[in-house]
């Protein structure tokens, strides 16, 4: 072919020809996008010795870049970089920059932290976030608590004592509600009975001789419930029995209950069973003196003081 | 040959340096008098102290750490952001509207763009001399001289250059503190960033990019030339006048007297060329209007020099619109309002400055917040009184300590159970949340299914605020 079939006068080529016309252009990557390229290969390179790499063996290349932190039993580590070790420093500085809050509310009594509206502000919301990380899974977000579950911590009715030393001893050393089981030794007349006398104490309109009879039984060494409930009916918050004269049910759903055979049969269910499941466990291993009595002061603050 | 392959063409035109003369004159005086005054409010801003209670003696300041900005007397929190919102609307229409009467006036004095490259050209000729040396310069193989004019000139820009980023991040702390603390190599990473950057950025568009910013990158100047109208002023040359029917020409001879030159009809443009060395942006304005021009006035400067020197009348190069141009007998230039556009800019203008001050004259000096807590919605007490809880958030935005007394109205005596005191003790600039319980008998319920909270600052009883809130029960859920 002549010369001058060749495209090469006007446009670079790579100056090869092939079947004696195909050429090819010869359009280079813009200088800036080569440079930029180079430099990201020094970069790399870079990389290379800061941050763990290449793998060698069963273990790899670990770089230079090294990472400080205090493991959670107090030991000081060094290790390569690497992201647990990351987590672990960053989460390090987080306690640390809490730290003067959290020694504010260990150092000052109770009353006082609810009386600083700034300390206050901080309990509310570092309260928030221990109450969701720890509590929230039985007593809810909230604490609004569950049914036959987890008991309510909003309202003021509190099994144990709703007091700072008593929510605080709750939380440090758990808790474990226990009444026996009422099925051998009640006939269900009788069960019945007594199921009208708690739901007559808080003013249920159930039959009133069956009432009587109940309260009879329940004074009685047949059925014994005064031994925890008290004479009263009004519970012992130093073994966590409840109070049956009030509008708060735990374990009988009363107040969903529409009807009054509905209700009995709520109560029933409880006296024939009895209980052995309110258990709470003890958080003195998991969580800090410090965080326990911030816990402490935010479930107050829900609805504690009774 | 060459069937179907379009003429290649290169996308990029290498840049050909602009050596600019210097040029003596009005819009050079008021160029001169802009840029002191900008540098000064830049360059000195972080350094003027302010007298204010507890925080920092600076009178502006923006604390990013404490999310607030002082300016002078006034405090903005982020609950402000609607101001800068506000200012950046304002900003934009003011643009719009100066644009509209009198072209790209921003580009040519105000931009911080043409403010650092005059600097630049400025120093550049302080070293290097006037444009005939500093070609000459250009042109010369590098020794010795070269590389030391060039090198202190280098030198200097990097040294404003470093000044504006330092500048620049004096604002965000207590300037005297932040300078030791970032030579002692004790300031945050953030501020080492930003100074290097911008002392990067400052250098690359003031010393080597300079007018291709404006041609190639600054979306502003592109998008202002739209805003051109027939009456709107801007930088021209009066073609008419300087061309005349037999064109330009060198007063030689005879033709240096205006009147025979004019009966011979050659035009009052000498064609020196002087307009064209003085122009930042390269350009020969007697090519007409164009999207280079930043309209800086240095070319009327360099003509009116001329015009007097050769003793003919001055503005033959002036501020004058296309429509008057157009015209046989071209009227005096003056500023065309009367424009159903110009009026709208400035009816808007007007408006959403009004706005804005009055919002800045009438802000409270707290901030609140009222949530009803809503988990659980409502609590049943053990003698069936139901509870509500609510969440104070407040903020005093004052510059004292303030308290505040927090009472309700249109609920019975005795339903406010504080958790804490009725007062509440806020540090200035400090928030704090404050819970609020309300406690109605299941009688009271139905009664009350709203109230209002009342938050009352001691100091001022009149700055008392009224926050309307629900009252939730099982009995108004239904």
């Amino acid at each position: 072919m002549s010369q001058e079939k060749l495209q090469s006068h006007t446009v670079q080529t790579t100056g090869h020809a092939w079947d004696g016309d195909l050429q090819e252009y010869n359009n280079p990557i813009p200088d800036w996008w080569l440079y930029a390229f180079y430099i990201s290969v020094l970069a790399a390179v870079a990389y290379w010795f800061t941050y763990p790499a290449w793998p060698i063996g069963n273990g790899f290349t670990t770089g230079f870049d090294q990472i400080t932190y205090v493991n959670d039993k107090g030991v000081t580590k060094t290790t390569h970089w690497n992201t647990r070790a990351l987590l672990m420093h960053e989460t390090n500085e987080a306690v640390a920059a809490q730290k003067p809050y959290f020694d504010k509310v260990a150092a000052m009594p109770f009353e006082q932290i609810a009386k600083n509206p700034e300390l206050n502000s901080f309990v509310l919301s570092a309260g928030k976030q221990l109450f969701s990380d720890n509590c929230a899974a039985c007593h809810q977000q909230g604490g609004g608590g569950k049914m036959d579950f987890a008991p309510n911590l909003t309202d003021d009715d509190w099994l144990y004592g709703g007091h700072y030393a008593n929510i605080q001893q709750t939380i440090t050393d758990g808790r474990h509600g226990y009444m026996p089981p009422f099925a051998e030794v009640l006939t269900d007349a009788q069960m019945t009975q007594l199921a009208d006398y708690v739901l007559s104490l808080s003013h249920n309109a159930v039959n009133p001789e069956s009432a009587k009879a109940g309260d009879v039984l329940f004074h009685s060494e047949t059925a014994a419930c005064y031994y925890c409930h008290g004479v009263d009916a009004k519970g012992r918050q130093a073994h966590g029995s409840a109070n049956l004269t009030d509008s708060i049910w735990l374990w009988a759903d009363v107040p969903d209950a529409k009807t009054i055979p509905l209700k009995e049969a709520a109560v029933k269910n409880v006296i024939r069973t009895g209980l052995n499941k309110g258990v709470m466990p003890s958080w003195k291993d998991r969580l800090s003196a410090e965080q326990i009595k911030l816990l402490t002061v935010y479930v107050h603050e829900l609805g504690g003081g009774k | 040959m060459n069937v179907g392959i379009e003429e290649p063409r290169a996308l990029y035109q290498k840049r050909i340096p602009i050596v600019t003369r210097s040029v003596k004159g009005r819009f050079r005086n008021f160029k001169w008098g802009v840029m002191v005054l900008a540098y000064a409010v830049f360059f000195g801003l972080p350094w003027l102290p302010w007298t204010r209670h507890g925080v920092v003696s600076q009178a502006v300041m923006f604390d990013l750490a404490e999310r607030r900005f002082f300016i002078f007397d006034l405090v903005m929190y982020p609950q402000n952001i609607f101001w800068l919102a506000l200012l950046l609307f304002i900003a934009a229409v003011l643009l719009f509207f100066a644009t509209s009467l009198i072209g790209r006036a921003f580009c040519g004095y105000f931009c911080f763009q043409t403010l650092w490259t005059d600097i630049f050209i400025w120093i550049e000729k302080l070293v290097q001399g006037e444009r005939p040396a500093r070609i000459r310069l250009q042109r010369q193989p590098w020794n010795g001289e070269k590389i030391l004019k060039l090198g202190v000139t280098h030198g200097l820009w990097l040294l404003i250059s470093f000044w504006t980023g330092m500048t620049f991040v004096l604002y965000y702390g207590y300037a005297p503190d932040l300078l030791v603390r970032f030579f002692t190599g004790h300031a945050v990473y953030a501020a080492y960033v930003t100074v290097f950057s911008l002392t990067l950025t400052t250098y690359a568009a003031a010393g080597l990019m300079r007018e291709q910013i404006c041609a190639y990158i600054c979306p502003y100047g592109r998008f202002q030339s739209v805003m051109y109208d027939p009456e709107t002023l801007a930088v021209a040359y009066d073609a008419k006048r300087g061309d005349g029917s037999m064109g330009r020409a060198a007063p030689r001879a005879e033709l240096k007297i205006h009147e025979i030159r004019q009966q011979k009809g050659y035009g009052d443009c000498i064609d020196c060329g002087f307009c064209v060395q003085v122009c930042p942006a390269g350009i020969d304005i007697r090519d007409g209007l164009q999207y280079r021009c930043i309209s800086c006035g240095l070319c009327i400067d360099a003509c009116n020099t001329i015009m007097d020197s050769v003793g003919y009348p001055r503005g033959l190069i002036r501020y004058d619109s296309e429509a008057n141009l157009a015209l046989p007998e071209p009227a005096k230039p003056h500023i065309h309002w009367k424009r159903i556009k110009v009026v709208g800019y400035f009816v808007a203008l007007s408006v959403m400055t009004g706005a804005l001050i009055y919002s800045i004259a009438t802000r409270t000096n707290f901030e609140h917040d009222v949530q009803q807590i809503r988990q659980p919605l409502y609590v049943v007490l053990s003698n069936g009184d139901i509870r509500n809880r609510y969440q104070i958030h407040l903020t005093n935005k004052s510059g004292a300590d303030m308290e505040y007394r927090i009472s309700t109205q249109g609920l019975p005596p005795g339903a406010l159970a504080m958790d804490e005191s009725q007062t509440v003790k806020v540090r200035s600039g400090n928030s704090v949340l404050v819970q609020a319980s309300i406690i109605l008998t299941p009688q009271q319920v139905g009664k009350y299914p709203r109230f209002d909270f009342v938050i009352t600052p001691i100091s001022e009883p009149d700055g008392r605020v009224v926050e309307q809130v629900n009252f939730y029960s099982r009995t108004n859920e239904q």
